[in-house]
């Protein structure tokens, strides 16, 4: 099935999302689709889905220009998609999500679940799938969770598959499957659609690579372009990929963590006999997939919960007891890993936000009142410092793009003096040029002393940053080690491979605690 | 992100989470105080002797039994004390067993506490423990409907408040129905017509306006409340007209021949009107519709990820109208009880506050109809019992009025632990 895009163009207000897009997928090709977030990608893709109606131009399947009106029309034409955020009741099982919407019945109304999981075996099977049909989606992995949105597109007899940001969450050894999995679905003559903003992903995997930039598509290149050519169409200048940083100067230990463990509502144990050290000057990385301890563990170092078993310290003295307002007076800063939901209040103005956590200083209140000229001359100073793009220091930070919302997070938590800094997921959602400048203050920021602490899923993010490396897994650390590590070894202990049993092992580098 | 964490147990550090403690600090207190409780009815009965009966009355056909309350009471005790050990070495199993447990401390303590009020009675007759179950289905069966009509909504994410004002009109309009066609089985048909209209003014302000549910919910009993007191009042005296539109024909009970005879529960469960019987099969009925139907998994779907059944090409806001309007159906029966079921005449304010135990009981069975009903039924026992316990003097009638209501706070907070309503529950459905 050949699939084109005719001028396809999508305005919200006056606001252009997608112009004029042009593209063709030919049959049985893998056509990356590379941009930055916010660039339109999702927005070109949801029009393809049905999801929303293009305000200008048009769809050909096979020459044959057709509208969708909803995703069901979109998956009759033959399109399935695979969403960055699963769409799969948590609660149903793998069998009863992928028959959703088009059910398996032993009587007309009648659900047959034996069917069904006849279904899910058969394309498991024939696609080199694994998934248990039988298992509540919600207790599986992501990497297995998504191999059920791609069963479930698949039993729709999709002939083109969008993949839109498969590989956020997951492991580097999950991604090397995925790709196996696009490439032999591409044999069996299904066309894929590969929306990322990984370079290295679409070099790997893609037969054509088509670039968009504020919603319009900017190239289409071959794969054996260079990285660094793909940046700067992407983001329209050169781009540094690389932060410089100088050899770290470690100071005394400033946060040591021992024993920490954390057990959630369920009774499950999710951070378990957590120790470390963060030293001054140096950034300490945590990688890991999502959901293997990091935001509780975060949660903890911050207060925010009580560990149940373990002693975190700070300059020797004991915090674990220490709730959030405490943190705040110890030194620690958050960067938190959901911007909009622990960064700022989206209806408050940057103003306001830039002094969210001291506005009870003398600087910024007597009694009950507050200093606004204070307030606003803060304002201003942090604007012109962190480079923060907005109208004006009373606008509305929800109304900002998300780089720029991050980097009024990062400005307020850096006016005040730090002991330790903790970010987690600092780039996520934010444009290639503030991840630059995100970048560097970090690292400013420890060579002022502070001891810095990464929790991030991307490991470039880790690789650029990080002086050590500890990898969790299972709500375990399971390794610390340097930064010149393999990528595929720090993979495998990502994926739970231990130093000593692991192929990892030669390599795996220990570095004394 | 709520992305799922992909934890295991394994290599878990042995650490007793907060959870445990105060699962165990909860069983020793409430263990504790019914064996309180439990050892002050017995030190305070002077004589043990107590009258029961099979029946719902004492007849002469059927004159009332001695009963040893002095050996069940021993008996109770000592189940119970031998829980309160196993909460205080933490041995409380979970699961099917745990259960068992707690149901055996209940009756345990219902028990007791229903002797200590029969027993040692001045007045010159004396009052027969009456067989509970008669009574606990027939109360019980406007709250399973209305339930039901709860648990069919808001697993589709439509939050329901409004059962209540769902009663009120499906009494009224039942009474109304029943007294025009002199049938009361048309009574039944006025009452579903009532609920669904009620049902459809939930659906526009919910799903096309998009109306907060809660506050929404609210507004519908209050309008429910006025407007059945308005047309109440506007029914003239005259008997002439009134016989036309609130004296209406009551459902007689239809006893099912052969399982009748039953001891203690065929005529709980088979000496019922024709309404009752409907109950027993809409619950069958609804348990099978959300689960094992098409549509069913449709409905589950669009209440926990409904952008997840947008994006396969299910019509969200047509599934959610659906339901809402077939919960409609069974809040509209419920309300019929009321009347037609139950009393006869629509009085002021007739369902009595049933509408919000019933959605107690939605909360209270984990928004599954059989949960559901178990709850129902539960309230319904509370409700019989208070009825027999106002006869006696142990307890202010005050007191024992509002006790049922006090059951359903201490089910709905303390018993049911952590619950998990449909994800989208209340959330209205906007395509992004």
């Amino acid at each position: 099935m050949k699939l084109e895009i005719k001028g396809l163009t999508k305005r919200f207000g006056s606001f252009t999302a997608n112009d004029h897009i042009d593209l063709t997928i030919e049959p049985g090709e893998i056509h990356c689709l590379l941009g930055e977030n916010g660039a339109g990608k999702s927005t070109l893709m949801n029009m393809l889905y049905g999801l929303l109606d293009p305000t200008e131009g048009e769809i050909l399947v096979d020459g044959q220009p057709v509208t969708f009106k909803s995703p069901s029309d979109a998956i009759a034409a033959g399109i399935g998609m695979v969403h960055q955020h699963f769409m799969l009741v948590p609660v149903f099982t793998v069998a009863e999500n992928v028959m959703l919407g088009r059910e398996q019945v032993s009587v007309p109304g009648v659900l047959s679940r034996r069917k069904a999981s006849a279904m899910v075996t058969e394309l498991s099977e024939r696609y080199g799938l694994r998934v248990d049909p039988g298992t509540l989606v919600e207790a599986l992995p992501v990497g297995v969770q998504q191999r059920v949105e791609i069963i479930k597109a698949l039993s729709n007899e999709a002939k083109v598959l969008i993949l839109d940001e498969p590989t956020a969450v997951l492991t580097p050894q999950e991604i090397d499957e995925l790709m196996d999995i696009m490439r032999s679905l591409k044999e069996q003559g299904t066309s894929i659609i590969f929306i990322t903003h990984k370079l290295r992903e679409v070099k790997a995997v893609g037969d054509r690579i088509s670039v968009i930039r504020r919603g319009k598509v900017v190239g289409t290149a071959p794969p054996s372009t260079s990285e660094a050519e793909l940046a700067e169409m992407m983001v329209g200048r050169e781009v540094k990929l690389k932060v410089d940083k100088d050899p770290p100067d470690t100071g005394a230990v400033v946060m040591s963590v021992e024993g920490c463990t954390v057990v959630d509502p369920r009774g499950h144990q999710v951070v378990k006999d957590v120790s470390f050290e963060a030293r001054a000057g140096e950034v300490l990385g945590i990688a890991g997939v999502q959901g293997n301890g990091q935001t509780e563990l975060i949660k903890a170092l911050l207060g925010l919960v009580k560990p149940d078993a373990g002693v975190i310290r700070l300059d020797g003295d004991d915090i674990s007891r220490h709730g959030p307002r405490e943190s705040l007076d110890d030194g620690i800063g958050y960067i938190p890993e959901d911007r909009s939901h622990d960064g700022y209040v989206g209806a408050f103005s940057v103003r306001e936000n830039l002094i969210l956590d001291i506005y009870r200083s003398d600087e910024f209140s007597t009694g009950l009142a507050l200093k606004l000229d204070d307030i606003a001359a803060n304002a201003d100073a942090r604007i012109k410092e962190f480079d923060i793009r907005t109208e004006s220091a009373e606008t509305p930070v929800s109304s900002l793009s998300g780089g720029n919302q991050q980097k009024v997070v990062v400005a307020r938590e850096f006016s005040r003096p730090l002991k330790v800094l903790i970010a987690s997921q600092p780039t996520r959602g934010v444009d290639v040029g503030s991840i630059e400048f995100i970048h560097k203050r970090i690292i400013s920021e420890r060579d002022k002393g502070t001891a810095v602490i990464i929790v991030s899923t991307e490991l470039d993010e880790i690789f650029t940053l990080s002086d050590r490396i500890a990898v969790m897994y299972d709500g375990r650390i399971v390794a610390t080690v340097s930064p010149d590590i393999a990528r595929e070894d720090i993979g495998l202990l990502m994926a739970g491979a231990t130093p000593d049993s692991g192929p990892a092992s030669g390599k795996t580098e220990e570095v004394p605690a | 992100m709520a992305v799922a964490t992909a934890i295991s147990d394994e290599g878990a550090v042995d650490v007793r989470d907060r959870g445990d403690v105060r699962r165990q600090i909860r069983l020793v207190s409430v263990f504790g105080l019914v064996l309180l409780a439990l050892v002050f009815f017995y030190l305070k009965i002077d004589d043990f002797g107590v009258k029961y009966t099979l029946g719902e009355r004492v007849t002469k056909d059927d004159p009332a039994k001695d009963l040893d309350a002095q050996t069940i009471m021993i008996a109770g005790l000592v189940v119970v004390a031998v829980a309160l050990l196993l909460a205080v070495v933490n041995k409380v199993p979970k699961g099917a067993l745990g259960g068992l447990i707690y149901f055996l401390v209940g009756v345990a303590f219902f028990a007791g506490f229903v002797f200590w009020n029969y027993a040692d009675q001045t007045g010159t007759f004396s009052v027969a423990i009456i067989n509970p179950f008669p009574g606990t289905i027939r109360l019980a069966t406007p709250l399973i409907f209305g339930a039901l009509a709860g648990c069919l909504c808001e697993r589709a994410g439509v939050i329901n408040i409004a059962i209540e004002g769902q009663f009120l009109m499906g009494a009224f309009f039942a009474s109304v129905a029943s007294s025009l066609a002199f049938s009361a089985e048309m009574g039944l048909v006025g009452g579903i017509a009532a609920g669904v209209a009620m049902a459809a003014l939930l659906g526009v302000f919910a799903l096309r306006y998009q109306v907060n549910q809660v506050v929404l919910g609210v507004v519908l009993i209050a309008l429910a409340t006025g407007l059945t007191d308005f047309l109440l009042s506007q029914i003239p005296d005259d008997p002439d007209i009134k016989k036309y539109l609130n004296e209406p024909l009551i459902l007689e009970k239809v006893p099912v021949s052969g399982l009748v005879d039953i001891p203690v529960i065929g005529p709980a469960l088979f000496n019922q009107t024709i309404l009752v019987y409907i109950m027993y099969g809409s619950v069958v009925f609804v348990t099978l519709l959300l689960f094992q139907t098409t549509w069913g998994l449709r409905v589950r779907s669009v209440g926990e990820h409904p952008k997840a059944a947008d994006t396969v090409g299910i019509n969200v806001n047509r599934i959610r109208w659906q339901a809402v309007l077939i919960g409609g159906v069974f809040a509209g029966l419920g309300g019929a009880f009321f009347t037609v079921g139950s009393t006869g005449t629509f009085d002021s304010n007739a369902s009595a506050g049933n509408g919000f135990i019933a959605l107690a009981a939605v909360i209270m069975g984990r928004w599954h109809p059989v949960g559901a009903t178990l709850a129902s039924l539960l309230f319904g026992f509370c409700f019989t019992l208070q009825a027999q316990l106002a006869f006696l003097d142990k307890i202010p009638g005050e007191l024992l009025r509002a006790s049922p209501y006090l059951v359903t706070v201490i089910a709905v907070a303390g018993f049911v632990g952590r619950v998990r309503p449909p994800a989208a529950d209340g959330e209205p459905y906007v395509k992004s």
